[in-house]
C-alpha cells in the first residue's frame, strides 16, 4: 500500500447525502477479476448520459474543479461492500474522501487502500463546500501525522480522529495482512484452545 | 453486569487484544463467491501467502449467474470468466465450491443456512454486505470488503475494532398481511438509513421470537439497510429445529454439547446496551418505499412526506413522485420476487397462496427467482410451480438476478419495479430502473393488478 502522509490539493464538492456504493461504481461494472481500471466508470450514471455523452452538470465534468481531495454528503459510501468503490476512487486520483459521515464498510475498504477517510463536523463541511464552489482554486491541506484538515489561506482548520493502528498503518504503507500473518502463532494457539474447549 | 448476546459471541471469538487498537477475531466459516473473491486471491498469490483454513471456506456462484438455460455455457464472456476464475481458484486452494447447475448451488446466504453450515454462537464473513442475514441465527455474519477476504484467506482472522451494541424491540402482534420485510422496513423507515452505523443490532420481543427462521433472516439481512453491520437474534427453539438434520449440522453428542452453549447465548437480562429502539407491534402496517434509499418507506395506503431537502427531492425526481402523493393505483409493469432478503419457500408460499386461482395483469412482467436449488425444488414438489405458471408468472433459476442486476435481469430504463430485494438506489437494477420496496405479498398483489393497491383493503 502506498504511504500517506501529508497533502495538498484543489477539491471536488459533491453535496449530496447517502452516495451509495452503487452510484459510485454500479454493479455491472463488478465484471473485472483484477483491481484496475475502475476509475473510469466512477460515478458512470451522474457523469455519463445513457448515450455515453458526458452530463456537463456533474462535477467531475465540470473543468473548474479538480483535485485529490472529494468533498462528499452524510453518510457517504453507504450500501453494499464492494471494494471496487474505493478502488474507482482511487484509481480516478482522490487520496482524501471528507464527509460529515462515512458508512462502515466503505470506511474500512478505503483505508485498505490508502484513501483517506476524514469526518468533520456538518458546520465544516457545510463551510468547506461553500468556499470550495466559491473558489475552485482553493488549496485544502491534509496532516495525519497532526490529524487536522485545513484550508490554505483562511483560518480554517479542524481536527479529526483516525483510529491509531490504522494511523500508523497508513503513515508506513502498511496493512493487514502483514500484521495478521505475523501473529500466526497466536492463531494457532487459539485454534488448539477450541479443540479442548469446543464452543 | 450481564452481557449481551453480541458481547458472548464476539469474545468467544478474540484471539488477541492491541493496546489502544484492534482486536484479532478469530472467524469459524468464510463464504466466498465469484465478484469479491478473484483480486483477494491474486494478492494472495503474489505475496506467495497460502490459503491458511481452506476447509473452513465455502463457495457458491451467485451474483453474476445466468437465471435461465444453466445447463449452457454462460454467454457473456466477462461472466463467464469471472465464474471460471471462481472455480479455478477454488480447485487450487482445496475449497469446496457449489458452481452453478450444483444441487446445493444458491444465493450465498440462502445455501449457508439451508445446509447447516449457518450455526448460532459462530462468526461468519463474506465479501457481501447482506452476510448480516445469517445473524437470524444468532451469529455474528458480517459482510467485508475484498481486502479483509485477503486477510481471512491469509490468517482466518480479521483486525476489527469491537462495535457498539444496539437492541430494537417490537412487542405485540402483527396485523394480517404485515410480514417480517414490512417490519424491517417500517423499523428502517423511522430510525433512517444510518442510526446503526458503528453498531451491532440485536432484534429483540415478541415479533421476532414468534417468528419463523426465514423470516427472521428478511429482518437480519437488511440490517446494513440501516447502517449496522450485523443484526442478530437470540437462538431458540425455532432455531435449533431448523438447523436440526442439515447437511452440515452438528449430530449425536456433538449437537447435545453445542445445543447446551447454544442454550447459553442469549442476552442476560442484566445486560446494557449502547442503544435502545422500541416499537409497537400493532404500528406497522404493509409497507413500501417511494425513494432511493430503503428508509424512504411509508405503509402502502400513505402518502408521500413533505421534506424539504435537495437530496430528498432528487430522489423523488429520479422516482418521478411527487410529494403528498399516494402509491395505490400506480401502473407497475415489472414485479421480481427474489434475492438473498426474499427468496426462501416461505416467500414463494406466501406468493403462491395469493396468486392461486388469478392470473398476473397483461402489463406485468412477473419474475420468481429462487434463493437456491433447493428452494427451487421445494417450489415444484409443493405444486407451486403449477399456480405461478398457471398464473403467466415466470420461474427462473436461483441467483442474485435482478437485485443487483448483473445478469441479464435488468428492468428497464424508466420502469417502476415492486421488488422483494432490499435496494432502491438509483439504477440498482439496471440503469434508470425505478425500485419499490416491498413484501412478496405486496409483490404478488401489484403482479395480479397490474398496479399497486392498498393490500390491506384486499385482505379484508
Amino acid at each position: 500500500m502506498e504511504k500517506f502522509l501529508h497533502l495538498r490539493s484543489r477539491a471536488v464538492p459533491l453535496p449530496i447525502e447517502n452516495v451509495d456504493t452503487d452510484q459510485i461504481i454500479p454493479a455491472r461494472f463488478l465484471k473485472a477479476t483484477n483491481r484496475d481500471g475502475f476509475g473510469n466508470n466512477l460515478f458512470r450514471d451522474w457523469r455519463y448520459h445513457k448515450d455515453g455523452s458526458e452530463n456537463k452538470e456533474f462535477v467531475l465534468n465540470n473543468n473548474q474543479f479538480e483535485g485529490e481531495v472529494l468533498i462528499a454528503g452524510h453518510n457517504f459510501g453507504c450500501g453494499s461492500s464492494r471494494e471496487h468503490a474505493a478502488w474507482a476512487l482511487s484509481d480516478y486520483g482522490f487520496k482524501v474522501i471528507v464527509s460529515s459521515f462515512f458508512a462502515d464498510i466503505f470506511k474500512g475498504n478505503a483505508l485498505n487502500n490508502g484513501v483517506l477517510p476524514i469526518q468533520v463536523s456538518d458546520k465544516f463541511l457545510k463551510t468547506l463546500i461553500e468556499t470550495v464552489n466559491d473558489k475552485p482554486e482553493t488549496t485544502i491541506e491534509v496532516n495525519l501525522k497532526d490529524q487536522y484538515i485545513a484550508v490554505e489561506g483562511l483560518n480554517l482548520k479542524e481536527s479529526f480522529d483516525i483510529d491509531t493502528y490504522k494511523k500508523t498503518c497508513l503513515i508506513n504503507g502498511y496493512d493487514d495482512i502483514d500484521f495478521l500473518v505475523s501473529k500466526k502463532t497466536k492463531i494457532e494457539a487459539f485454534e488448539k484452545h477450541l479443540l479442548t474447549n469446543p464452543r | 453486569m450481564g452481557k449481551t448476546l453480541f458481547d458472548k459471541v464476539w469474545d468467544a471469538h478474540v484471539v488477541h487484544r492491541i493496546d489502544n487498537g484492534p482486536q484479532i477475531l478469530y472467524i469459524d466459516k468464510h463464504l466466498i463467491h465469484e465478484v469479491t473473491s478473484p483480486q483477494a486471491f491474486k494478492e494472495l498469490e503474489q505475496r506467495q501467502i497460502p490459503v491458511f483454513r481452506p476447509e473452513q471456506i465455502v463457495a457458491t456462484a451467485d451474483h453474476n449467474t445466468p437465471t435461465q438455460n444453466q445447463h449452457l455455457p454462460v454467454k457473456d464472456k466477462l461472466s463467464r470468466k469471472q465464474l471460471e476464475q471462481l472455480s479455478e481458484n477454488c480447485k487450487k486452494n482445496n475449497i469446496q465450491l457449489y458452481q452453478l447447475g450444483h444441487k446445493y448451488n444458491g444465493i450465498v446466504h440462502v445455501m449457508a443456512p439451508e445446509l447447516g453450515i449457518t450455526q448460532p454462537g459462530m462468526s461468519i464473513v463474506c465479501g457481501d454486505s447482506h452476510t448480516s442475514t445469517h445473524g437470524a441465527f444468532g451469529t455474528i455474519a458480517f459482510g467485508i470488503g475484498t481486502s479483509q477476504v485477503a486477510q481471512v484467506f491469509a490468517s482466518q482472522c480479521l483486525l476489527l475494532t469491537k462495535p457498539k451494541s444496539m437492541r430494537i424491540t417490537v412487542n405485540g402482534t402483527l396485523k394480517k398481511g404485515v410480514l417480517p420485510k414490512d417490519v424491517i422496513l417500517f423499523i428502517i423507515s423511522k430510525i433512517g438509513t444510518n442510526a446503526g452505523t458503528g453498531y451491532f443490532c440485536e432484534y429483540a420481543g415478541e415479533v421476532f421470537e414468534n417468528m419463523s427462521m426465514e423470516g427472521r433472516m428478511t429482518v437480519c439481512n437488511m440490517s446494513i439497510e440501516m447502517g449496522a453491520r450485523g443484526g442478530m437474534i437470540a437462538p431458540d427453539e425455532t432455531t435449533f429445529e431448523y438447523v436440526k438434520g442439515r447437511k452440515f449440522a452438528p449430530m449425536g453428542e456433538e449437537w447435545e454439547a453445542k445445543l447446551k452453549y447454544w442454550k447459553s447465548l442469549p442476552t442476560d437480562s442484566d445486560a446494557k446496551f449502547d442503544k435502545e429502539y422500541s416499537f409497537d407491534a400493532s404500528d406497522i402496517e404493509p409497507m413500501i418505499t417511494f425513494g432511493t434509499n430503503p428508509g424512504m418507506g411509508i405503509k402502502i395506503n400513505g402518502s408521500i412526506p413533505e421534506h424539504k431537502d435537495a437530496s430528498f427531492e432528487k430522489a423523488l425526481k429520479y422516482m418521478n413522485f411527487e410529494k403528498g402523493n399516494q402509491l395505490v393505483n400506480t401502473t407497475i409493469n415489472y414485479v421480481f420476487i427474489g434475492s438473498c432478503t426474499n427468496s426462501r419457500i416461505e416467500d414463494f408460499r406466501v406468493a403462491a397462496n395469493f396468486v392461486k386461482g388469478k392470473h398476473k395483469a397483461k402489463n406485468v412482467t412477473a419474475w420468481l427467482v429462487p434463493g437456491s436449488k433447493q428452494v427451487e425444488k421445494q417450489i415444484e414438489d409443493e405444486g407451486l410451480k403449477t399456480i405461478f405458471t398457471e398464473a403467466g408468472f415466470e420461474l427462473r433459476q436461483p441467483g442474485c438476478s435482478a437485485c443487483l442486476a448483473m445478469n441479464d435481469d435488468k428492468i428497464p430504463s424508466g420502469e417502476y419495479c415492486v421488488s422483494t430485494s432490499n435496494r432502491n438506489f438509483e439504477g440498482r437494477q439496471g440503469q434508470g430502473s425505478r425500485t419499490l420496496l416491498a413484501s412478496p405479498l405486496v409483490a404478488a398483489a401489484t403482479a395480479v393488478e397490474g398496479k399497486i393497491v392498498d393490500i390491506t383493503q384486499y385482505l379484508n
